[in-house]
């Protein structure tokens, strides 16, 4: 049992300083921005809550932010159950765990600029591997620059290609975990797969599959540099998910109030739908 | 059992298909590759990977990441040891609250950092420097190092720390001779996760520096759109980018599948 002791506070410390220095300075910036108008020459005029109702009201957010709750919902439900079917049929033991455990963790140690790049050479029409079998060799019309849907399954699979390892690994985790006795319970108990997996598996990897989604919700809701080097947010707005959209405010048009104000909403949202499943987690735990 | 093992095999393929895909072309000749479609390179060549090894903006590349990274994971290591020991032994006043401020910073999306790191990097004079860019990767690497270690550390037994102050160690001799060889583990997960975050991270990387500290994303992208588009170079480049990660991820192979669960399990 972990006991009282407010001097725990002093080896917290170095943490807060460093966290609290790029953490709340540059939060501290974005909001002096959010309620301000500037027209340069480090002018600014009093705005108020202006810039969020405009933000809010506008359609350009609500189109982003629908396209960003749609991929990050299509991922996780692809994501999640592909994950633990590889993790489930995955050996306990042997030579070949530790090859296919780094086999599989190596797309996440790509850097993002280079998984954007190295996709699109992989989806080429006519130089890419899967571009030229898709278009040459089964006669599909795929053509990610042009057709959104094709931009959107593109973007989808590379996030599943990238990511679903995080998944796989964590269950993975869970899995070894179980003691042998469990199974052998279950088999002399005649218990069917599902039911081993119901009552056995699925409990023991819990834990582990809300941290599973809570990482992949919050990485997958905060994705940018994929995507913008895959498809640069296109063809016209299709994949331009919130992340682009903010850069796109706020570096490329310069309009910081805007681009402060949404970036405060975006934070938000991705704060309030992570605290749920944090006390979900944590919830856990205490039992 | 047969059947069961297909599944991961062919995952495994999925995988590997766009990264087999790069290495391909990293030796093929440009012209080849945009003459048409081989699976195979014909004109076997390694003139792009002789490009990257003898021009200094692409190998300093390498090198800045490198240094800015081991940077950040020393820092971040370093100042989540002792809170990590903190939270899983001890309870204070606003401790969960805390705990919980620490992960928000990992919610945080960088695009929305990224201009406002820009101005706090600049005001104090730290722009373009290795620094800049391993202090700005701690927002999200340290909240992650404590939430490992935390999972790790509740897991020795608090018999441990009481035997030793019974022993008479003072707390920085126990922390560095006792506690620190029995979560091992614990830092080599830990120290892998903030590696691997801030090697794969580019944006702030790329807002953060000009010249001196470029990272290798920064000179991709520069030779990207001024070489016009020479996809071989583009594609050694990429290549030569994945083997730091596959060194680093088969030093940490075995405790792999726990490092994930966050000693959680």
């Amino acid at each position: 049992m972990r006991t009282e002791n407010q001097r725990a506070w002093f080896f917290v410390l170095p943490v807060l300083a460093l966290v609290a220095f790029n953490a709340l300075v540059p939060m501290m910036t974005v909001v002096n921005y959010s309620v301000q108008e500037t027209f340069g020459n480090n002018q600014f005029f009093w705005e108020g809550l202006g810039w969020f109702e405009q933000i809010l009201r506008s359609d350009r957010f609500q189109a982003a932010l629908g396209r960003q709750f749609l991929f990050t919902f299509l991922i996780l439900i692809i994501e999640v159950p592909l994950g633990i079917i590889v993790a489930l049929s995955m050996p306990r033991k042997g030579f070949w765990v530790p090859v296919c455990l780094v086999l599989m963790a190596l797309p996440m140690l790509i850097p993002w600029n280079v998984v954007g790049s190295m996709w699109n050479i992989f989806t080429l029409p006519k130089i890419g591997l899967l571009g030229y079998f898709l278009n040459d060799v089964l006669g599909i019309n795929y053509d990610m620059t042009q057709q959104p849907i094709s931009a959107w399954i593109t973007v989808i699979v590379m996030d599943v290609w990238h990511w679903t390892s995080l998944v796989v690994l964590l269950c993975y985790a869970g899995l070894v975990s179980i003691p042998d006795a469990y199974y052998q319970a279950a088999k002399i108990d005649g218990a069917s797969p599902w039911s081993v997996f119901r009552y056995i598996q699925l409990p023991k990897m819990k834990t582990v599959l809300t941290i599973a989604v809570l990482l992949r919700f919050m990485d997958s809701f905060n994705i940018y540099t994929e995507p913008f080097v895959l498809t640069g947010g296109g063809p016209g707005n299709s994949t331009t998910l919130l992340s682009i959209d903010l850069v796109k405010i706020a570096l490329g048009q310069f309009d910081l109030g805007p681009a402060a104000a949404m970036s405060l909403i975006y934070f938000a949202i991705t704060l309030l739908v992570s605290w749920v499943f944090y006390t979900l987690m944590t919830k856990d735990d205490a039992q | 059992m047969k059947k069961r093992s297909l599944i991961p095999i062919l995952y495994i393929a999925f995988l590997m298909l766009p990264i087999y895909w790069l290495v391909a072309m990293s030796f093929k000749t440009t012209n080849e590759i945009l003459s048409g479609f081989s699976l195979f390179p014909q004109t076997f060549t390694l003139e792009n990977y002789v490009t990257i090894f003898t021009d200094p903006t692409w190998y300093w590349g390498y090198i800045n990441s490198i240094i800015y990274v081991t940077l950040n994971t020393v820092l971040s290591v370093c100042v989540a040891l002792p809170a990590a020991y903190a939270f899983s032994r001890y309870r204070f006043l606003g401790d969960k609250q805390l705990f919980f401020w620490l992960l928000t910073n990992r919610m945080a999306p960088a695009a929305v950092f990224a201009l406002p790191f820009f101005q706090l990097y600049s005001s104090i004079g730290l722009f373009d420097t290795y620094l800049a860019v391993a202090l700005a990767h701690t927002l999200f690497n340290v909240p992650l190092a404590v939430w490992i270690l935390e999972g790790f550390m509740r897991g020795i037994p608090k018999e441990l720390d009481e035997t030793a102050y019974v022993d008479g160690y003072s707390f920085p001799r126990f922390f560095v001779t006792i506690f620190l060889p029995n979560i091992k583990a614990g830092v080599g997960v830990a120290a892998f996760f903030c590696f691997m975050f801030s090697w794969v991270e580019m944006l702030l990387a790329k807002t953060l520096t000009a010249v001196e500290a470029k990272p290798i994303a920064a000179v991709m992208t520069r030779t990207a759109s001024s070489a016009g588009y020479e996809l071989g170079l583009l594609a050694a480049a990429g290549t030569l980018t994945i083997i730091p990660g596959a060194i680093v991820i088969w030093f940490v192979r075995n405790y792999i599948a726990r490092g994930f669960a966050m000693g959680r399990v």
